[in-house]
């Protein structure tokens, strides 16, 4: 009785906790593109097989338990007798439970196989391509264009316009990692010394979330990046914008915020377009601020937490590659005002 | 008088002969006489304490990382100390404990017992086996507690773990420490084939070995072909990291999926090396608590062989993520999925065993039904990860970390209680209590699925695997601290079994040689067994040996009782082959055991311990394999000719 009790307790647990699971902003189950929502309905498809065969096996020993339990002390039993006659009955039974293993499990296969043909390009000639370079731990976002100036280099934020398939190309600078957007599309590792591609395309505008999905040391954790759905003309503008060199500070505070920048730590690791800071080592800079989060995905990007993270990143995020920069504080405020001019 | 008990009573044998025999086959005394011991119940002993005190030490780790995710952004551990922590877990679990447990202790301890000899094959190698693993756990927590614990993931991936990136001693340590548990599992594998295949009772031809035996002789097959995979990109790893060559370095021509092609092509057969024993166990309980033969043995027997055959051929769904070509990876998706028509059919048959027996709901079998609901429910989820696409999505999520866990708690730990409370009066002659064994087995079973069953959801909603901490943004909070609420009640279900065990060892009813009635020849003896385990060898007659012994079931007679003497049978049918002499209590093995570990652990920090290291070992194994006068005298006395 207990059992049983349980038994459907369980299953009445599962059955809620699974339709709930199917919200969020970084879940599978919430796809926004149509490889997402591909792998959700084979997904739904297997879960009902699998679900199925569960509650019938744990019935079937439900009743196997109900009808054959006894009480009665192991030791007054006598040894069972030798079974001379070939059990057909139960043989049949359990022959047939493997047909029909091998029946669905074939059904399984075919839906599995097809999906993953589905998923594996989406057909345009022409698809936006975006480069993905895997850092401990952030992303390099990297879209290439003919002419090397026209090449826009980002960090943890990829911008991509709603409805048109995009390619991206992933490798890797030191250690694998997995670009990972849920809603989108299943993973894709990034490994040193291979280069691999995978198609995304969202259907609707959003920001959707992902994470790294590989473990890459210590700060595994802290390794988002937001993919950015936004209408093509949208899109347009913030390519264009990122294009552009930003112009020099006008603004004293600013002007002195990039002498700071450059006669600091900063220089040795990070890129500004028109300022003379070209090194690769970090997140490329010219931009900055028009990116929403700092850190990959670890903090808003506002004055407060970029100032923190310029004093004492290893107190946010511990054992990542940035050393802490004491700045005295009108360094630090002039560099977070000429920080903060870049859009 | 039943005929079980006839075939169990000595009362044939003389009581002087008893005497010699006991005095031959003692393991010495004293602290330094504990390290000569070869007996293999003695070693199977060893080998339960150390493998359940790292299931402990294991426990512990996890329930730190319950702690630290149980609400976000907590700073109770950072990530070094975290990262460790998770790795420590791991390993410990699958290379500490799991194989150790499963495999070793259980089948060192047991298959001698269940077919009917009087030690193991390879008694001394038996011995240096365990030693092996014990000074490559020993030399995992020493890194571990001199802050130079592993942090690159059980699995250890290149590059990652390589030297680039993570300087320092604490991947060495991981490496080697494979190579210690590795060299012992292998050890083992060989004893337990040789012992399965020429040790068995007269009568017990292949087709009557019980499929516990069966399941641990399969096993052992796996450990040979598995585990030299993992022992080579291991050593691999650490060549790349003490003597820079470049196997795993893409800079230089290596490649990192290599590392992960040969770790996998142990990493899956792992699975089933850990959860093929639990389904021998659960056939030998189910078959005990339903007062039945077990339905369809040839049917399990073969699923068991197929499992262990698709094993090797399935280790790519650890990869799906990494880009492999697409027909290549639909084809480890059906390989996968014939896993599922195995296990399936194991299934099926302890169904109809039970439908067609009388149940008897006692702990063991409780335990063994848990099987069924929580490796059941593994297996099936282990079907979305056969599928590539949705692979995908729940690869490296806490979704895996669920699955994983139902498959292993369901397939070992559970079936490995099960054995415990099943066999614990046999090992130690009392009955664990019956009240607190169901008080464990309640609480740990709702305890797992409080812990685990969360997971799945978490995995859905995008958490992934390893992170040691998580934004409080995200919808993960919740259902975090209700798995960390879940380990709270295992961590109590471990704790009763405990106190139930050392209450038992006093206080718990005396069992008798047979207190389950079951069928198998480890219950044809006292309970515990003597140090020679039977009196007079048993032959068998049927499958299940003690229900199928006539009346007046024959013995062995024969063997010497003045040196350990063993029979040796043939592999088909079983009949007497020889009489072979097993050596006696010797220090050979911990001396051997401690110049491997001498070279093992020097090759950690530097190469140049390589060659001493070697030579070492080698006069270690030089004085081992010394013949010695008075076996060779006592065997020249025996010829017939002679006389």
């Amino acid at each position: 009785m207990k059992r049983r009790l349980l038994f459907g307790t369980l299953a009445l647990c599962f059955g809620i906790l699974f339709l709930a699971s199917c919200h969020g902003n970084q879940s599978a189950l919430n796809s926004a593109g149509p490889q997402a929502a591909r792998i959700e309905r084979l997904w739904w498809l297997i879960f009902s097989i699998i679900l199925a065969v569960y509650v019938i096996v744990l019935l079937w020993l439900g009743t196997a338990l109900w009808r054959r339990k006894t009480t009665v002390s192991l030791n007054t039993f006598p040894p069972p007798q030798k079974d001379l006659k070939p059990e057909r009955g139960a043989t049949l039974v359990v022959g047939g439970a493997i047909g029909l293993t091998v029946l669905l499990l074939f059904v399984i296969l075919t839906a599995s196989v097809l999906t993953g043909h589905a998923i594996a390009n989406l057909n345009s000639k022409n698809p936006i391509s975006i480069d993905i370079v895997g850092h401990q731990w952030w992303w390099e976002v990297r879209y290439e264009a003919t002419q090397a100036d026209q090449t826009v280099v980002t960090a943890n934020e990829i911008h991509i316009p709603v409805g048109q398939p995009v390619v991206i190309k992933t490798s890797s600078a030191d250690v694998i990692h997995s670009f990972w957007a849920p809603n989108l599309h299943g993973k894709r590792d990034l490994i040193p010394g291979y280069e691999n591609a995978l198609w995304i395309q969202a259907d609707r505008e959003g920001t959707f979330r992902g994470q790294c999905a590989e473990f890459c040391g210590h700060q595994h954790a802290h390794m988002a990046f937001f993919v950015i759905a936004e209408p093509l003309d949208k899109f347009n503008a913030w390519l264009a914008n990122q294009v552009s060199t930003p112009p020099s500070p006008i603004d004293p505070l600013a002007k002195q915020g990039e002498q700071v920048f450059l006669t600091h730590t900063c220089v040795m690791c990070h890129t500004i377009r028109g300022s003379g800071a070209g090194a690769k080592l970090g997140p490329d800079l010219t931009h900055l601020a028009s990116r929403t989060t700092i850190a990959a995905g670890t903090l808003p990007n506002n004055r407060g937490n970029l100032a923190g993270w310029i004093l004492d990143s290893q107190s946010i995020k511990p054992g990542n590659k940035m050393p802490p920069n004491p700045l005295k504080s009108d360094d630090l405020n002039a560099l977070l005002t000429y920080l903060q001019t870049l859009h | 008088m039943t005929p079980v008990e006839q075939a169990g009573t000595a009362s044939v044998v003389e009581v002087d002969s008893l005497q010699r025999l006991e005095q031959t086959w003692k393991d010495p005394g004293g602290f330094w006489g504990w390290f000569t011991h070869v007996n293999h119940r003695s070693i199977g002993k060893r080998f339960m304490v150390t493998a359940f005190a790292f299931f402990l030490a294991g426990g512990v780790l996890a329930a730190l990382m319950r702690l630290q995710l149980s609400r976000p952004e907590n700073h109770f551990l950072g990530p070094d100390l975290y990262n460790q922590i998770f790795t420590m877990h791991g390993s410990t679990m699958m290379f500490l404990f799991a194989v150790p447990m499963m495999f070793e202790a259980l089948a060192v301890y047991l298959v001698p017992l269940m077919v009917g000899n009087r030690n193991i094959c390879f008694p001394r190698l038996n011995a240096y086996s365990y030693y092996i693993y014990l000074f490559g756990g020993l030399l995992l927590y020493a890194g571990f507690f001199t802050n130079t614990g592993p942090d690159v993931g059980w699995f250890a991936y290149v590059p990652l773990s390589g030297p680039d990136f993570t300087p320092g001693k604490r991947a060495d340590i991981w490496a080697q420490m494979i190579t210690f548990t590795e060299l012992s599992a292998l050890a083992v594998a060989i004893e337990v084939i040789c012992t399965t295949f020429k040790m068995r009772a007269p009568g017990m031809s292949l087709n009557r070995i019980p499929l516990f035996v069966w399941a641990q002789t399969i096993v052992a097959f796996m450990v040979i072909f598995a585990m030299p995979a993992v022992m080579l990109s291991s050593t691999m790893l650490l060549l790349d990291r003490t003597v820079n060559t470049h196997f795993y370095n893409p800079a230089e021509g290596g490649d990192a999926i290599l590392y992960q092609h040969l770790f996998w092509f142990f990493g899956h057969p792992e699975v089933y090396i850990i959860f093929i024993p639990g389904t021998g166990i659960v056939s030998t309980i189910i078959s005990t608590f339903s007062r039945r033969r077990i339905f369809g043995y040839t049917a399990i027997l073969l699923s068991m062989v197929g499992t262990a055959f698709v094993g090797f051929g399935l280790w790519v769904h650890h990869m799906f993520a990494t880009g492999l070509p697409q027909m290549g990876e639909s084809f480890f998706t059906a390989a996968s999925l014939m896993v599922v028509i195995a296990t399936g059919t194991q299934v099926f048959c302890w169904l109809v065993t039970m439908w067609t027996g009388k149940v008897v709901l006692k702990s063991p079998m409780l335990f063994a039904l848990a099987f069924f609901f929580i490796f059941i429910m593994g297996g099936l989820t282990g079907v979305l990860m056969a599928s590539v696409p949705v692979d995908l999505q729940i690869h490296d999520t806490f979704f895996i970390v669920a699955h994983f866990h139902y498959v292993l708690i369901g397939g070992a730990v559970f079936p490995l209680f099960a054995a415990l409370y099943y066999w614990m009066p046999k090992i130690t002659g009392r009955l664990l209590n019956e009240a607190a064994a169901k008080w464990h087995f309640w609480l740990f079973f709702i305890g797992f699925n409080l812990t685990f069953f969360p997971m799945h959801i978490l995995g859905l909603r995008g958490m992934p695997r390893r992170i040691y901490t998580y934004p409080s943004a995200m919808p993960w909070r919740n259902l975090n601290l209700l798995a960390s609420t879940g380990a709270v009640l295992m961590t109590v279900a471990v704790l009763i079994f405990i106190v139930n065990f050392f209450w038992h060892v006093k206080h718990g009813e005396i069992a008798g040689n047979n207190p389950w009635g079951a069928a198998t020849l480890e219950w044809a003896t006292t309970s515990p067994p003597p140090v020679y385990n039977f009196a007079e060898l048993p032959t068998v007659n049927g499958r299940d040996a003690l229900w199928d012994a006539s009346p007046q079931q024959p013995i062995v007679t024969g063997l010497d009782d003045d040196c350990r003497q063993v029979l040796m049978t043939h592999v088909m049918d079983a009949d007497p082959d020889h009489r072979d002499e097993f050596p006696g209590p010797t220090p050979i093995p911990i001396i051997a055991a401690i110049a491997t570990s001498i070279f093992f652990i020097g090759t950690i920090f530097t190469a140049k311990a390589f060659f001493p290291g070697i030579i070492l070992t080698g006069i270690a194994l030089l004085i081992w394999y010394w013949p010695k006068r008075q076996a060779s005298l006592r065997r020249r006395k025996r010829e017939i000719w002679q006389r």
